[in-house]
């Protein structure tokens, strides 16, 4: 990709970039430059994801140890199979974003628009099957928290501290849909400014990081899923 | 025997004092060489070295390899040797004796009330025996609090809802500081017990007469309670000032509530004012007393009796 | 984005030689253009403004701490104004100023300039940082307006998750500010690893960009664990969800494993910097190479990466296992070995220099005692046995203090009188300086060493009230702590007098030889450079470096710092 701007050795310093790509930042010297800048950078805000996410999943974890036998209980109150659908949604708008990103490559913007709305739609698709899950617990009793009702429609819930459970869980897929709404907030920033042409083979680094972040987002649910719906 | 404290540490009246203090020691003159080798070299090397003339350009230094080996190796030995100490010290500090004399513990915003096997117990007021291994199993009843004294080098934090422990044996008879040292909110610095050493006799007489309450008259040991039990830590019996009202006067007299209404203050109201405080909140007051539901049917008569008198 | 700076054409390059004809301070004046700016170099100074009022009004906090101290029982406050106010000095102090100081002042300003790049690699970000950090402060001020906090800056459940609503507040401005650390921390990778020069290869790095790289990894690496646990402390309040308060299942340890799993890295968030800044001044004022440069680089890597496994040393006597206890008891002290490999490296590098004591180097000196001490204190907190006697008193305060203000702020002390010149293009009183770093230093020993004693004493931490027996050592700290305060205020007053009345700095007062001393003038152009700087030495080649005598020798730094302009290389034609 853009090799052309090699010769900023001895920098044009505040030109206003003649010769350069119009997307080139004038504090850096290339677009490879620039690219992998946002690359690396892309790449560390993942990492304090990651880490934002473990947090949750160390509480998950200490609690499963003191209260085994209510997350068993408990776990049971979910629809494995609404979980499931779920997942499958989910890799399938990865590769759909993947996709997107090879068609720009190729310089096709109409496909790589049509993939992000694919994206775009199946996250819509995620979120429903949420709001179905969620509203179905909520008709049971159960709450997170202190509105939780133990003995609601679900009667086995009745072991002590299925609340934690619930609790944990509703953070956990909570926190997660909020990551999942960002990334519909992005997408559509995406579709609008390849809409405007902002993109072609030589620069597409938002769609690039957009894709990075989403397969991030794919990945907790692909480790949240098993853990809450399975376990 | 115990210590009678030095510069830095207070007197040791505990049997693991000695150990804690030498190592105390130990690590302090080490630090202290240390420092005196940094600030030694560092003075000695500004001024030998120092700026003569604007344009000075020295040479660069080698480096000696020596040097910074063993400036890697002397520390390294030096840590690991405190280590094994420090860990073996731990260890004893945290293993009670099986023949450990045992006392329960409570401690609530904001004091300590002690439960004796025989059934005796005292607010704010350790007594142990002197020369005797002793226990304390310790709960709190809301937030966090910290049981510390200094003289026996001990301290352990008391968790609600859960048992934590700790032991010393006192060498010492005498009288110590009991700090609660984990921030637990308006009166963390009140929360200051007493501890009393005392040889074993005088130990046996104490417990004798404290398990003694059944057959002191109720306002007496009303009033024992209010100090046991630090009620005067938020009400005075003067009428000043305290986190809470104060009880000069209060029986049988209107009581103006936070809620607009007004309650007359007889023995109903008092009674429930010390086991469920928050239900009604006196005007003007924070609901910050915590639940005295705890106390038995005949403490808590012996308190009324005693808020009566005043 | 290119737009905000570079329309502005090259005036710089129009008056070539004409020095401070237009400069990063001066080329564009409105609020608005400061306000909005992208430029790293006007973000630093930004945040220098914001973090010193930050650190006044703290500071002020800690002298109404010490009044109320001076006598047992009530001096000047109640129980409750006194849990406040050292709970307020304690959040203020770490989370809205030691954390963010150097990094945000220093380090944006110079971190671009010492690799030889025109910016951080993203600019827009780095602003974004700074109104993320103002969010921050101002859920502060409302979290101290709707009531109050007092829960220690360590937010101990249960007790924090009983108190008042404001808590929340807290907790939130904590979580919001925490990403303006992530933003610097990811911004300075992305910048030492991308934006270096040409020539300017990793062990050519200065050490201040070093320390900042070892600071930025503990950013990223910790702070989205205390954004998580700030955000837990908050949906337990609001749901009344059972996490950390036992009273609805929850582990109040658990809380304490998430709090110091950050904390505790955060300590070395704020001591590395202040590591890189000392490397600078010990060389820089012995004119000397800088004794093992690779070991002082790699220990603060390895500082970084061992802080992370020791935060249990905060919890000896919670309740956790005597087995963990043991763990972390021991990679606490391995902690104190590539901390020792830098400060006997900094006292090696004066030998055979020409030690020059200016204020800046004086700051080093009395850094690498007060640091010493507080980091050997740091141990004897660490060995677990003698740990059960001075956790939670002000033996524990005496350390912190000794690392934070002693180690930290006087790092920050004595970088900002280094880059001074650099910043505002003025030199500041040397003679006023030298006067207050010495009463900084014996106001700080007075203050604190005190209570070193105390602690070990016995005296409980965050008492408002305590027994007789330790009022005199009390009443020694308070009055020290006057010294102190008359110490910083006095800096204060001639920095800020220096803004107006100062002698004009030349481009490289001190002689130092890195790259925003050589090749940029004081204060910079808005480019930072009027050429791409090619680096062909280290860092610290002082014998390398013509530009730092002239090529005559003419000498430099007689007097006052303010030297007669030493030969830096202009831009001798423009292209
Ligand atoms: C800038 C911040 C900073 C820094 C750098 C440090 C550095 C260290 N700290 Fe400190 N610490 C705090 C800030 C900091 N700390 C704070 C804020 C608290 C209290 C929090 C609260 O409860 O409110 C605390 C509390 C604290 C505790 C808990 C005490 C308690 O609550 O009971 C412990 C225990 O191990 C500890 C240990 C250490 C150690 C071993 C180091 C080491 O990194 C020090 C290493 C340095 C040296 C050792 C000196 C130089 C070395 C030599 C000259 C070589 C020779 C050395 C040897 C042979 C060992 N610290
Ligand atoms: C960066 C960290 C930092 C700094 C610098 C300080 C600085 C000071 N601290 Fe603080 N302190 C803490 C962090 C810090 N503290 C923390 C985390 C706690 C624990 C809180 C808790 O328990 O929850 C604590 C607790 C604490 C206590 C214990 C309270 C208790 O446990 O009951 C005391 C008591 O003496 C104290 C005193 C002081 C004093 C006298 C200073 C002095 O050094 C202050 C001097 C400063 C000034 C007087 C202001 C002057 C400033 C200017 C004029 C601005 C000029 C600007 C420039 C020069 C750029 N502090
Ligand atoms: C932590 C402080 C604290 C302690 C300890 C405490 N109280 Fe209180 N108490 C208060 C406060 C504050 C109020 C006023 C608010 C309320 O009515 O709950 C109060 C109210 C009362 C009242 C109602 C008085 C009125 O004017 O209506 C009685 C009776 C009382 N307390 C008895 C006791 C007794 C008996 C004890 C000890 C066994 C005790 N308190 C311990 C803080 C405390
Ligand atoms: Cu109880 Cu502090
Ligand atoms: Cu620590």
């Amino acid at each position: 990709m853009a090799t052309q701007t090699q010769e900023t050795q001895d920098v044009q310093a505040h030109g206003d970039g003649h010769g350069h790509h119009e997307r080139l930042q004038h504090h850096f010297i290339s677009l490879d430059q620039q690219f992998s800048s946002a690359k690396l950078g892309m790449w560390l805000f993942l990492v304090t994801e990651l880490l934002l996410f473990s947090g949750m999943f160390v509480a998950y974890a200490v609690y499963m140890q003191w209260y085994p036998e209510a997350f068993a209980v408990a776990s049971e109150a979910l629809d494995w199979k609404m979980g499931f659908a779920n997942t499958i949604v989910l890799l399938a708008s990865s590769l759909t974003v993947a996709l997107s990103i090879h068609f720009i490559q190729k310089g096709n913007t109409k496909a790589m628009i049509t993939s992000l709305s694919a994206t775009l739609g199946l996250a819509v698709v995620f979120l429903i099957v949420k709001y179905f899950e969620y509203t179905d617990k909520f008709s049971h009793g159960i709450y997170p928290g202190e509105a939780f009702n133990p003995t609601g429609s679900y009667a086995y819930l009745d072991v002590p501290n299925a609340v934690q459970y619930f609790s944990i869980y509703y953070v956990m897929t909570g926190i997660h849909a909020v990551h999942v709404i960002v990334g519909m907030l992005v997408f559509a920033w995406l579709i609008y400014r390849a809409l405007r042409h902002h993109f072609s083979p030589e620069w597409y680094t938002p769609v690039e990081l957009g894709g990075l972040y989403w397969h991030f987002v794919d990945l907790v649910w692909i480790f949240l899923f098993p853990l809450l719906y399975l376990l | 025997m115990g210590n009678n404290g030095t510069v830095w540490l207070p007197e040791g009246a505990s049997t693991i004092a000695a150990d804690i203090d030498w190592l105390f020691y130990f690590v302090y003159w080490t630090s202290a060489l240390i420092m005196l080798l940094v600030v030694g070299g560092m003075v000695y090397l500004a001024y030998k070295y120092r700026r003569r003339d604007a344009s000075d350009a020295p040479r660069p230094v080698k480096e000696s390899k020596l040097l910074e080996i063993s400036w890697v190796v002397i520390p390294t030995i030096l840590v690991l040797l405190v280590f094994t100490w420090g860990f073996q010290s731990y260890l004893k500090m945290n293993v009670a004796p099986p023949n450990a004399y045992e006392i329960q513990a409570t401690a609530f915003s904001w004091g300590w009330s002690f439960d004796y096997p025989n059934g005796a117990s005292a607010g704010n007021e350790l007594h142990v025996p002197v020369d005797r291994p002793v226990k304390i199993n310790m709960s709190s009843e809301d937030v966090l609090h910290s049981f510390f004294i200094p003289a026996f080098r001990v301290k352990q934090d008391v968790l609600p809802d859960r048992y934590s422990s700790v032991w010393f044996e006192a060498n010492q008879e005498g009288e110590y500081h009991l700090f609660c040292s984990e921030y637990c909110g308006t009166q963390h610095s009140e929360m200051v017990a007493t501890v009393f050493v005392k040889s074993q006799s005088d130990f046996n007489a104490w417990l004798d007469e404290a398990s003694a309450g059944e057959d002191l008259p109720l306002p007496e040991l009303g009033e024992r309670l209010y100090t046991q039990q630090s009620c005067n830590q938020c009400h005075s019996i003067d009428g000043s000032q305290k986190v809470g009202p104060s009880f000069q006067g209060i029986y049988d007299q209107e009581r103006p509530l936070a809620s607009g209404e007004a309650v007359v203050a007889d023995d109903n109201y008092l009674r429930e004012s010390i086991i469920e405080p928050n239900a009604k909140i006196a005007e003007g007051y924070p609901a910050a007393m915590p639940s005295y539901a705890r106390l038995s049917e005949r403490e808590i008569n012996a308190l009324v009796a005693f808020i009566k008198e005043q | 984005m290119s737009s905000a700076t570079a329309a502005q054409g090259s005036p710089a390059a129009s008056k070539a030689g004409n020095q401070g004809a237009s400069t990063y301070l001066n080329h564009k004046k409105t609020i608005r253009s400061w306000l909005l700016t992208l430029d790293h170099k006007r973000i630093g100074v930004l945040y220098a403004v914001t973090l010193a009022t930050v650190f006044l009004l703290a500071g002020l906090l800690a002298l109404a701490v010490r009044a109320e101290l001076f006598m047992p029982g009530e001096t000047i406050m109640s129980n409750d104004a006194y849990n406040q106010t050292f709970t307020m000095h304690g959040i203020m102090m770490v989370f809205l100023f030691i954390v963010p100081s150097i990094p945000a002042i220093l380090g944006n300003f110079v971190l671009p300039m010492q690799l030889g790049a025109k910016d951080v690699a993203f600019p827009r970000l780095n602003l974004a940082s700074w109104y993320v950090y103002m969010i921050g402060g101002a859920l502060v001020v409302t979290a101290l307006l709707v009531g109050s906090v007092d829960t220690g800056w360590t937010f101990y459940t249960p007790y924090s998750s009983s108190g008042s609503v404001s808590v929340l507040y807290m907790t939130l401005a904590i979580f919001i500010a925490g990403f303006s650390s992530i933003f610097t921390g990811i911004n300075f990778i992305v910048t030492i690893h991308k934006m270096r020069a040409p020539g300017l290869t990793w062990n050519r790095l200065p050490l201040f960009v070093w320390g900042l790289y070892a600071t930025s990894i503990v950013m990223v690496l910790a702070t989205p664990v205390i954004g998580i646990t700030m955000l837990l402390l908050f949906l337990e309040r609001i749901l009344q969800i059972g996490i950390f308060d036992p009273a609805l299942g929850g582990d109040p340890i658990l809380f304490q494993h998430f709090f110091w799993f950050y904390s505790h890295p955060a300590v070395y968030i704020m001591i590395l910097p202040a590591f890189g800044i000392i490397s600078e001044l010990m060389t820089a004022f012995s004119r000397q190479r800088i004794f093992g440069y690779k070991a002082i680089a790699l220990s603060s890597v390895a500082i970084a990466l061992l802080g992370f496994l020791v935060w249990g040393h905060h919890m000896f006597v919670s309740g956790q296992s005597a087995i963990s206890g043991i763990v972390f008891s021991l990679i606490t002290y391995l902690i104190g070995i590539p901390s020792g490999i830098k400060i006997f490296n900094w006292v090696a590098t004066m030998y055979k220099g020409s030690v020059w004591l200016q204020t800046p180097m004086l700051y080093a000196l009395s850094f690498l005692f007060l640091f010493t001490i507080g980091g050997l204190t740091g141990i004897m907190v660490g060995v677990l046995a003698v740990d059960v006697h001075l956790h939670d008193t002000y033996f524990v305060v005496g350390h912190f203090h000794y690392v934070m203000m002693g180690g930290t702020v006087i790092a920050l002390l004595g970088g900002m009188h280094y880059w001074w010149p650099k910043i505002t293009g003025k030199m500041y009183n040397e003679t006023l300086g030298k006067i207050a770093a010495i009463l900084i230093f014996i106001g700080f020993n007075t203050t604190f060493f005190p209570q070193l004693i105390l602690g070990a004493q016995g005296m409980p931490r965050r008492y408002a009230n305590y027994v007789e027996e330790f009022t005199f050592l009390h009443q020694v700290s308070t009055i020290g702590s006057l010294v102190l305060a008359a110490g910083l205020f006095l800096v204060l007053g001639y920095m800020v007098y220096s803004l107006f009345r100062g002698q004009k700095a030349a481009s490289n007062p001190w002689g130092a030889a890195t790259l925003e001393w050589t090749m940029a003038t004081s204060p910079p152009d808005p480019h930072n450079f009027t050429r791409t700087p090619i680096v062909t030495r280290g860092p610290y080649d002082f014998h390398l470096a013509d530009e730092v005598f002239g090529p005559q020798h003419t000498g430099d730094g007689a007097g006052d710092g303010a030297a007669p302009e030493p030969a830096v290389p202009r831009k001798t034609e423009t292209a």
